[in-house]
């Protein structure tokens, strides 16, 4: 696309040979009109930390509930109990048997965080882009979103968030950490 | 009589003098601690204790409101800054990031000797390995990000236990990097004056300063707004009050009665004279009230005015009723029984728990008592000879006709009574005001302010406390410690939402030294970890920080409270623990389940079944309640007797029942209108107007036994001049309580709302009950 820019005749040459291509290719604006139609998900989550002091990934599982426009809960059921719940700007954090409720404007940080999940589910683009610079690739059965935080103070901690899904389904969301930690989750869709 | 005019003017000269001398030396002091109750038990004497001198009264809460949280914290930060540097503040906290990182640095880099779960177990091989393996597994969880920087040097998760201990104690919003209030639109500090809350002079400084600082801020824009409040602060502003307005209401107070008296006498020298009673009896007063209690309320000075009224009217008899000479003897008994009924009344007030009734009590008995000697035996010494008043007659014929009218109405009075009555037990118990805070001279709006920025402050809630006194600091915070136990089982059961305890920020020596006797030394730790670490996806080498951590802590010096200093936990520290002259008072705040109230009963009932050092639960409002009540009680004890004893006094000087019933009755039936119609226009009675009532008693009894010595006196003139002079007795009565009634201060104006109106139905219930043979008489 940066071709277009600087020299119109190769962005016209470009445009006719990639025509084919671009048919199969997903857009963003399509990918999040797409995600935005779905008003409600459950799904089931595996997640995998590599945490450089430990040896091996660190693992957890539960559900990931989404309700549109803006609740969405992960239960951790294994290996210890635990729920964040986001509703609004509000998220509540339920671990040991005990409850925290914080505002999101308050943590930036953990605001962009739980944004970069909820605004793809939610199909919200202009939430995304807030704080992440978006790359999409593949196709709409099979795609890949990049979000690259373009905050200083965000990006000090995550350095890149992946999800991969087909059609409106997210199938994984991969965490990179600025401190060469990760973290991967496979998602999987349970119909509700 | 020459020697006689000479001995009672010289003592006269040399009484003023001496009471002169007193009051230059008298400590005039306006702070609320007059109307703080001397408390009757121990619990509520503490209570009182803490209100006043603890360190919650030194505390003063700040709010800046300015257009943008940005700017907001920008000013907060500035004006911390400032104040910290000033030595009139101890603490100053903003929640900067500043006072942060040396809270969460003092908590790291103390936490094996902080946290409750360092025993010699936990540091065996199996303990290490089971501590281990459950930091491991918590990195799973949201809060992973933040442990796994832990991990290296706590492996065995003592930060988290420490955080746990906290609970789910409210922290205020953070903005910007500042503490914030809950609707975001203010930014909130936290001050610690280094003066004792009951030093108001430090204290109005204190404050001072801080707004001082506030404006001198640079680049500050004019429409950012500070707001002060606090135990301190309202001290101060009551004071402010309460000497604004005793100076207002002497100065209204004293015009009106000269108005009053020039328009009667039209005679400036019968003026002077009519008020030396008043001064001298003011000066009596003072001097009284200062040598009994070594200070003088200015709320007594306040109340004081209302004495003018009062003392005037013995000047006022004199000058109109003995204008042509009557019966002298019975003028002066009648006078004498008035000042004797008077101080009965004022009487009760000096078995009052409030302080500043007391002082009240005292003013009045001696300010009426030099006030009625000056009447007696200095004035006339002073009166020329030829009393030449102003022709009353026209006054006092239409006085006369309007008393007849009264009489006539005379029938109306059961009927007004009993609906009065019928008002009064209608409503029963829910006349009365049953808050302490109403006699508080607080404007709502400031006390609205004072909630809110509390509520915004998260500060732990000071309603429900567990209260135990031990000898030192050390034995006081080993029965903090072994508390903990049964309030945590309480916790878990929900009785109580959580506690905070001093001890959990700064444990006894004693737990220290266990804790860190649990710590092993360096090669055994070494040789522990490679045991609990076989088969652990974590490397041994991977904890070398958490090895020399250990060394450290074994090497440490103890915690102390000096160990505090520059941590937001000193304050913490310093407002739960309290050293006191024999001992050392510790405090457990308790916070109550959401929406409901700690059942006492049960906290109790766990506290007792364990043999564990004794402590109080306290409930604040429950006790300021019942303190209240107490008082209230009391008040209405003494007001009963008040009221009997007047009984007695007019029974054994007049010795017939029906006449002291007669003069009696026109006094219990004001105290009943006046009593049906504030609680008729929506007024909740307080102590104070059951003590207006009583003075309604006292003060009107003058007016009844007038009425009743008129029916005897055979002269229509004579009575006509008596009725006059009660009239502008009453009025000047009336005028100084109904000035009082108009005050900002609610201590004064429930008494001047209850004696103004009380002491008018006084004369007119005294006009319509008097007898009817010689009214009917003086109609002809």
């Amino acid at each position: 696309m940066r071709l277009t820019r600087h020299h119109p005749l190769i962005a016209a040459l470009a445009l006719s040979c990639a025509l084919p291509a671009m048919a199969a290719d997903v857009q963003l604006a399509d990918l999040m009109q797409l995600l935005a139609q779905t008003k409600s998900a459950k799904a089931t989550f595996v997640e995998k930390k590599y945490i450089g002091i430990v040896d091996t990934p660190v693992e957890s599982s539960g559900e990931l509930t989404f309700t549109a426009p803006d609740k969405l809960e992960k239960r951790t059921l294994k290996p210890k109990a635990e729920a964040l719940i986001l509703d609004g700007t509000a998220l509540t954090v339920d671990m040991a048997g005990k409850r925290r409720t914080i505002r999101l404007q308050d943590y930036p940080e953990v605001a962009a965080f739980v944004e970069s999940i909820r605004g793809t589910l939610a199909g919200d683009r202009s939430a995304l882009e807030k704080t992440y610079k978006l790359d999409l690739t593949g196709s709409r059965e099979k795609w890949q979103l990049v979000l690259t935080p373009t905050q200083a103070r965000m990006s000090k901690i995550i350095t890149r968030i992946r999800m991969q899904g087909a059609q409106a389904d997210i199938r994984s969301i991969d965490f990179d950490q600025a401190d060469g930690d990760r973290s991967e989750m496979v998602v999987t869709n349970v119909s509700p | 009589m020459k020697n006689t005019r000479l001995l009672a003017l010289s003592l006269w000269i040399l009484s003023l003098a001496v009471c002169g001398l007193i009051i230059a030396r008298t400590q005039f002091v306006a702070d609320m601690s007059a109307f703080l109750p001397k408390a009757p038990n121990a619990r509520q004497q503490m209570l009182v204790e803490q209100l006043r001198d603890g360190i919650i009264a030194r505390l003063i809460m700040v709010g800046i409101e300015a257009d943008s949280a940005a700017e907001r914290a920008r000013l907060s930060e500035a004006l911390a800054q400032s104040l910290r540097s000033d030595p009139a503040f101890v603490g100053v906290q903003n929640g900067s990031e500043e006072t942060l990182a040396r809270d969460q640095a003092y908590y790291f880099d103390n936490r094996y000797l902080l946290s409750p779960t360092v025993t010699a177990e936990r540091f065996s091989s199996a303990g290490l390995k089971d501590a281990i393996g459950a930091s491991i597994e918590a990195l799973s969880g949201s809060a992973g990000l933040m442990l796994k920087k832990l991990l290296p040097r706590d492996p065995t998760g003592e930060t988290l236990a420490l955080i746990e201990q906290f609970g789910s104690g409210e922290q205020p919003r953070n903005l910007e990097g500042v503490w914030a209030s809950r609707d975001g639109k203010r930014a909130l500090l936290l001050v610690q004056t280094r003066a004792a809350g009951s030093d108001i002079d430090a204290q109005a400084a204190a404050i001072t300063r801080i707004q001082q600082v506030f404006t001198q801020l640079p680049e500050r824009r004019a429409d950012a707004r500070l707001l002060l409040t606090g135990a301190g602060v309202f001290s101060v502003s009551s004071r402010q009050l309460i000497e604004g307005e005793v100076s207002k209401l002497a100065g209204a107070s004293i015009l009106l009665v000269v108005c009053l008296l020039l328009a009667i006498y039209r005679s400036p020298r019968l003026l002077v004279l009519g008020l030396l009673p008043v001064f001298s009896g003011a000066l009596a007063g003072i001097a009284a009230v200062s040598l009994g209690f070594g200070s003088i309320h200015g709320l007594t000075l306040g109340f004081g005015t209302t004495l003018i009224g009062e003392a005037v009217d013995y000047s006022i008899y004199l000058f109109i009723q003995r204008a042509d000479t009557g019966d002298a003897r019975g003028f002066w008994r009648t006078i004498r029984l008035g000042v004797l009924t008077s101080i009965a009344g004022f009487a009760v007030l000096l078995f009052s728990g409030f302080p500043g009734l007391a002082q009240l009590g005292l003013y009045s008995i001696s300010g009426l008592i030099a006030a009625a000697l000056v009447t007696r035996f200095v004035l006339p010494q002073l009166m020329p000879a030829q009393l030449r008043l102003r022709d009353l007659s026209g006054f006092s014929q239409s006085l006369s006709n309007w008393a007849t009218r009264l009489q006539r109405l005379k029938l109306g009075v059961p009927v007004l009574l009993i609906a009065a009555l019928a008002l009064l037990v209608w409503r029963g118990d829910s006349v009365w005001n049953r808050e302490l805070g109403a006699l508080s001279p607080v404007p709502a709006a400031d006390q609205q302010l004072d909630a809110e920025l509390r509520g915004d402050m998260g500060a732990p809630e000071m309603r429900y406390m567990l209260v135990l006194k031990a000898a030192n600091a050390e034995q006081a915070l080993q029965a903090a410690e072994k508390l903990a136990p049964p309030l945590r089982e309480l916790t878990q059961a929900g009785v109580i939402a959580g506690f905070t305890s001093p001890a959990n920020v700064l444990p006894s020596q004693a737990s220290q030294a266990e804790r860190r006797a649990a710590l092993p030394p360096e090669e055994g730790l070494r040789m522990r970890l490679r045991e609990a670490l076989a088969g652990m996806p974590i490397q041994a080498e991977r904890l070398e920080g958490f090895v020399a951590d250990i060394a450290k802590a074994r090497a440490a010096a103890p915690l102390s409270r000096a160990s505090l200093d520059g941590t937001s936990s000193a304050l913490l520290v310093d407002s739960l623990l309290v050293p006191r002259a024999n001992d050392v008072l510790v405090m457990l705040p308790l916070r109550a389940p959401a929406n409901s109230e700690i059942d006492a009963a049960k906290v109790e009932q766990r506290l007792a079944d364990a043999n564990l050092p004794a402590s109080t639960f306290v409930d604040i409002k429950h006790e300021s309640f019942g303190l209240y009540a107490t008082y209230l009680h009391e008040a209405a004890v003494l007001a009963g007797l008040g009221g009997l004893a007047i009984i007695l006094i007019l029974f054994a000087s007049l010795r017939a029942l029906g006449r002291t019933l007669r003069i009696f009755a026109p006094l219990a039936c004001a105290v009943l209108c006046v009593a049906a119609g504030l609680v008729a226009t929506g007024t909740s009675l307080t102590i104070l107007h059951l003590v207006g009532l009583l003075l309604v008693i006292a003060v009107g009894s003058n007016y009844a036994l007038f009425f009743d010595q008129n029916t005897l006196q055979p002269n229509e003139a004579a009575r006509q001049q008596t009725l006059v002079s009660l009239c502008v007795a009453n009025l000047t009565t009336v005028s100084s309580f109904g000035v009082l009634a108009c005050s900002q201060v609610p201590v004064l104006s429930a008494i001047g709302l209850t004696v103004g109106p009380g002491a008018f139905l006084a004369l007119v219930f005294a006009a319509m009950l008097a007898p009817r043979t010689a009214r009917s008489q003086t109609a002809r």
